[in-house]
């Protein structure tokens, strides 16, 4: 009952916040409908919605990371957590009262998202189901880091971080808006030791139902959702303690 | 037995002594006042009583458990209302005190039986639906006091009460802590030295970590041969430890 009643709390935190709406729904439509209307008019494939939707989705979960991170810093600063940590909650309660809300909130993102390019054009196949399943997955990664960089940050910290950097990292180097290899050298080599591009290319792949081209991107997204789960779990039972 | 019993409390981070051997003993009903400018170790000290930090050394019971060896047991028993006023701002008043009913694992209608007493008796019901938001700062600390009460506890640690609150809204929050008072033991901190007169039943008065004095606000003027609590406050500070 404690973890539920948690859970139901850090979704209405996030739900009621217009910045969920505005930058988790609105923004990620925008880029959408812009790329869309350029593939219009000068077509690239990259800019196909079989190959951009995924890229959307990816980068509109890169705000669940803020969401997450804003969310954790700012119970911090306002002592809201100092008052928790006094109630019989435990690290476990507090880890999945975080988590687990953002899950279905990713899934609800990215099916907006999907939704949109089903109206521009996107061929209704399986292959949305799949691709909308591996949310789950993604979206863990993405909230991981929200909760690691939250335990360490102070809410201001958290909205230049995960705000400006996260995001903008996950646009660059996800090959969403232009192909990786086509720059080459470190900028290639750092963007496919990176996760982002793994999200999108898995993504991709399973949009295609191409079930053989999830590898070896999955171990990359599940291999860095665990570290980074780890990592925030770590960190923040090491502040239950120290603030 | 006392409520709350300190045995040598102390804290060090590093080479800073925060909390220096304090021993004090703390009956149950008191309100007892922490006095100290900032620095002085008081917000520590509530850290260790209600487990948030462990002591370096020393200990302390709360009914006669220890905040080291049974922390957990410690928890059940207390409750703090901390200097920011620690509310989540997205949820109503009533929504705030069902989640905390619902961490204490207070279920169904016993649940609304309490969120329903403690709106009453800390006069929320006029923004009952309101978001903790759009409160203003009395109505906030208000509900942070309450929030910390729905689990009935035994011991209540009040962080600064009134800071930040202008006159009236201070006074109501005086009228809130006398009304509790009867229930529970309460550790107060507080910068306001005619609230700590005031209020308190005993006082502590605290510099460098250090106690300096305990005793009731006529016996501390007494003590430093003043007949003005702030002035008797000052010399004690002044003078540094006994």
């Amino acid at each position: 009952m404690r973890t539920f009643t948690f859970l139901r709390r850090t979704a209405k935190e996030i739900l009621l916040d217009p910045l969920t709406v505005l930058m988790g729904l609105g923004f990620p439509l925008v880029v959408l409908l812009l790329l869309t209307a350029i593939q219009r008019n000068i077509p690239v494939k990259m800019f196909e919605l079989i190959e951009l939707t995924p890229g959307i989705s990816v980068f509109g979960l890169s705000f669940i990371t803020l969401f997450s991170a804003l969310l954790v810093s700012k119970d911090r600063t306002t002592s809201f957590l100092q008052r928790l940590f006094t109630t019989p909650l435990t690290a476990s309660d507090y880890i999945l009262g975080y988590t687990l809300p953002l899950i279905p909130i990713s899934l609800l993102q990215s099916a907006v998202c999907y939704l949109a390019a089903v109206i521009l054009g996107l061929e209704i196949t399986v292959g949305i189901i799949w691709a909308l399943l591996s949310v789950i997955v993604i979206s863990l990664f993405f909230i991981a880091l929200g909760l690691f960089f939250g335990s360490i940050l102070t809410d201001k910290q958290v909205g230049g971080l995960c705000g400006a950097l996260v995001t903008n990292l996950t646009a660059w180097l996800s090959g969403t808006w232009f192909d990786v290899s086509m720059v080459g050298g470190w900028f290639e080599t750092i963007a496919n030791i990176l996760p982002f591009i793994h999200c999108v290319e898995l993504q991709r792949a399973l949009l295609k139902s191409d079930f053989d081209g999830i590898f070896p991107h999955l171990w990359f997204v599940l291999g860095y959702a665990a570290l980074f789960m780890i990592a925030a779990v770590i960190v923040f039972t090491r502040k239950m303690k120290s603030d | 037995m006392p409520m709350i019993e300190l045995k040598s409390l102390t804290k060090k981070y590093k080479d800073i002594t925060a909390v220096d051997a304090l021993t004090l003993s703390i009956e149950k009903g008191e309100l007892f006042g922490l006095l100290g400018v900032n620095g002085a170790g008081k917000t520590t000290t509530i850290k260790m009583l209600s487990t948030l930090t462990s002591p370096t050394a020393g200990d302390a019971l709360i009914d006669g458990k220890s905040v080291i060896k049974e922390p957990s047991k410690v928890k059940e028993m207390i409750a703090i209302s901390p200097q920011e006023t620690a509310v989540a701002e997205n949820l109503t008043v009533e929504e705030n005190l069902s989640m905390m009913a619902g961490i204490f694992s207070i279920k169904g209608e016993k649940a609304k039986e309490k969120v329903d007493d403690l709106i009453a008796r800390f006069s929320l019901e006029s923004v009952r639906k309101k978001r903790a938001k759009k409160l203003s700062g009395g109505y906030k600390r208000r509900l942070s006091i309450a929030m910390a009460l729905i689990s009935s506890p035994k011991v209540l640690f009040l962080d600064e009460p009134t800071l930040g609150l202008d006159v009236i809204a201070r006074a109501e929050m005086w009228d809130v802590i006398r009304s509790i008072k009867r229930d529970l033991t309460i550790i107060l901190t507080t910068h306001y030295l005619e609230e700590a007169e005031e209020m308190c039943d005993r006082l502590a008065v605290m510099k460098n970590g250090r106690l300096i004095t305990v005793g009731t606000a006529e016996s501390i003027k007494k003590e430093t041969g003043e007949d003005d609590f702030e002035k008797a406050f000052i010399n004690l500070i002044k003078e540094g430890t006994k």
